[in-house]
């Protein structure tokens, strides 16, 4: 009875841990989302409540119609689009161009292939930030100073991509494409529908990654995009904070909208985050 | 015999030649495949890095012919700008406390999420969104949050606690730009250790539970040493990436109030685009580089003492 009661105490007390252990990382977790909260809130304030000394920490009138005006008016849909063009353009020509290359590393035997596959990870190390010079003075030498073309073309080639894919296409069966190779069929059609039906894990975690990364990419739209019509939405945040009356309104609104797609796919997407990341904990450092 | 021989001998060449047919045809197919690429990473990786190389010689400011300069732009860097020591310390700076702190807060967090029965996958997402969200947004609402008689001036008035302006503070400034980057960037570090702390074997902290280990001690003598490869992997990418350092600067500061806060990736970005000194620019990124590699390298080395690997 005396070691039943003590057993039950104990399952108590743990019980009272981990709802304690529970609620404290609640606590801190509702810390950390509050520069969402104060985006959102400040979004739907009128600017001179946004300045309002002392601060407010909930607005006194929503103002909803705050984000029609900055998609409008700003214009924050634009930049919006020209981020879509830009993201999803590096993330069709990276998928097709890391598919084919992909492949003729992980299939194709040729005189000097794995001397070139190490020369493809050496570039991995080599910094963005370094070569933002050459390849404005390149985009500029061909004329694509302020195009989409200029903005996408120079980041849509990455080697990352190319590796990423051999690997997956190296764990598929090669009996899956022999059959097919022994009926005629070319490898580009090998190519398109064996092995990448087989590969779409693969090509949507790069596809995931490649997109968000241009779609939060600043510097090098910062620098080719001169024109504000072209500008992406990064860019075009920093457009208004300079002028004169900083409308922090409407540039929290802006900033909302920017973060929309990011949060659904890391939310929607969790899964694959956390597995894809999960297998660079595993390999890490080896 | 001789017949034999010779029947042999031609099958052999015939496989060979059909070998080698495919062989070529193997290796033209290949080069199709690989030309998008090629051509892509020859025109925007290969030739920009030789291209910043013999940049980094010339005195190029866009407009004009540029000159063969030699070592100038790197002797001008070490002995005669005035803003080039105080960049490299504020970039070190940066680097050394983001990293330190990067880590630690983002291991803190992995543990704590790994100790809950259940809802781990939620903590993990809430960490991790602003790693998805443009680094941009984060800086501009980080920047009113700290605006003069904002949000984080009024909590410290409230709580009694007299400092200057973050923003326009010389030595406030700094830890400001490394908050937000904190608050950006440990999300990855927190999901990347919590997959590796969900990698350790039950059994192997079931059976030091059983021997008497404290928690403490299966922490630090267990569960540490058996996800330090991960550790070790996430502190190099992240000292790589904080090394070049400039969306939230350019931003929160533009490298302000005085050079407070200018760091190489800053000043890259205004030798190049503001000042057009494409060659001059070019010579501070090649310093990064070498910064970057000394301090892999470096960490490569330190590795021995502190990484497990278990074969």
């Amino acid at each position: 009875m005396t070691t039943k009661a003590k057993a039950k105490a104990n399952e108590r007390r743990t019980l009272a841990l981990d709802i304690l252990n529970h609620g404290a990382l609640t606590l801190v977790a509702l810390l950390f989302l509050f520069p969402f909260f104060w985006m959102l809130t400040n979004a739907v304030r009128s600017n001179a409540e946004v300045l309002a000394i002392p601060v407010r920490i909930l607005p006194n009138v929503y103002e909803w119609g705050n984000f029609a005006q900055a998609w409008t008016q700003l214009p924050f849909g634009r930049f919006f689009l020209n981020s879509v063009i830009v993201s999803v353009s590096v993330t069709v020509i990276t998928v097709f161009v890391s598919s084919l290359s992909g492949y003729a590393f992980a299939r194709l035997k040729f005189p000097g292939r794995d001397q070139l596959l190490m020369a493809y990870l050496a570039t991995l190390m080599v910094p963005g930030i370094m070569l933002i010079i050459p390849l404005y003075l390149i985009v500029n030498a061909m004329g694509m100073v302020n195009t989409f073309q200029g903005v996408i073309l120079p980041v849509a080639f990455g080697t990352f991509g190319s590796f990423l894919l051999r690997q997956f296409f190296l764990s598929i069966p090669l009996e899956l494409e022999e059959a097919a190779r022994i009926d005629g069929a070319s490898r580009l059609r090998i190519l398109v529908s064996i092995i990448i039906p087989l590969s779409m894990p693969a090509i949507g975690l790069l596809s995931l990654f490649t997109f968000i990364a241009q779609w939060n990419n600043f510097l090098w739209p910062l620098i080719v995009m001169t024109g504000q019509d072209n500008a992406t939405l990064p860019v075009g945040l920093t457009l208004f904070q300079t002028q004169q009356r900083t409308e922090w309104n409407f540039i929290m609104a802006g900033a909302a909208l920017s973060m929309i797609p990011g949060i659904i796919l890391a939310i929607v997407l969790q899964k694959l985050i956390y597995n894809s990341i999960s297998l660079n904990a595993g390999m890490g450092g080896r | 015999m001789a017949v034999v021989e010779r029947t042999v001998g031609t099958k052999n060449t015939v496989t060979k030649r059909r070998k080698s047919r495919l062989g070529a045809g193997e290796g033209r197919t290949a080069f199709f495949f690989l030309l998008p690429s090629l051509i892509g990473v020859t025109l925007f990786l290969v030739v920009p890095i030789i291209a910043s190389v013999v940049l980094s010689f010339t005195n190029w400011k866009l407009l004009g012919q540029p000159q063969f300069v030699g070592f100038a732009n790197y002797i001008r860097l070490f002995t005669a700008d005035p803003q080039f020591w105080p960049v490299v310390r504020n970039t070190l700076f940066f680097t050394f406390e983001y990293l330190v702190l990067n880590i630690v807060i983002s291991l803190g967090l992995a543990v704590w999420i790994s100790s809950l029965k259940r809802g781990q996958r939620w903590f993990r997402v809430i960490f991790f969104l602003p790693t998805f969200t443009p680094g941009i947004a984060v800086a501009i609402v980080w920047m009113l949050i700290f605006a003069p008689d904002g949000f984080f001036d009024f909590i410290m008035r409230s709580l009694a606690i007299h400092i200057p302006s973050v923003l326009t503070d010389q030595n406030l400034a700094m830890q400001a730009v490394i908050v937000v980057s904190l608050w950006a960037g440990v999300g990855y570090n927190t999901v990347l250790f919590n997959a590796a702390l969900d990698m350790v074997p039950a059994n192997y902290l079931e059976a030091a539970r059983i021997d008497g280990a404290s928690a403490w001690d299966r922490f630090w003598k267990i569960r540490l040493p058996l996800i330090s490869p991960t550790l070790f992997f996430g502190t190099v990418m992240t000292a790589i990436t904080s090394l070049q350092v400039f969306d939230q600067i350019y931003v929160m500061t533009r490298g302000g109030p005085g050079t407070a806060t200018a760091t190489l990736g800053y000043s890259i970005f205004q030798k190049g685009f503001q000042n057009f000194q494409m060659g001059y620019a070019s010579a501070i990124a090649w310093v990064m580089f070498a910064m970057i590699m000394v301090l892999t390298a470096f960490q490569f080395w330190l590795q021995r003492k502190w990484v497990h690997y278990d074969n």
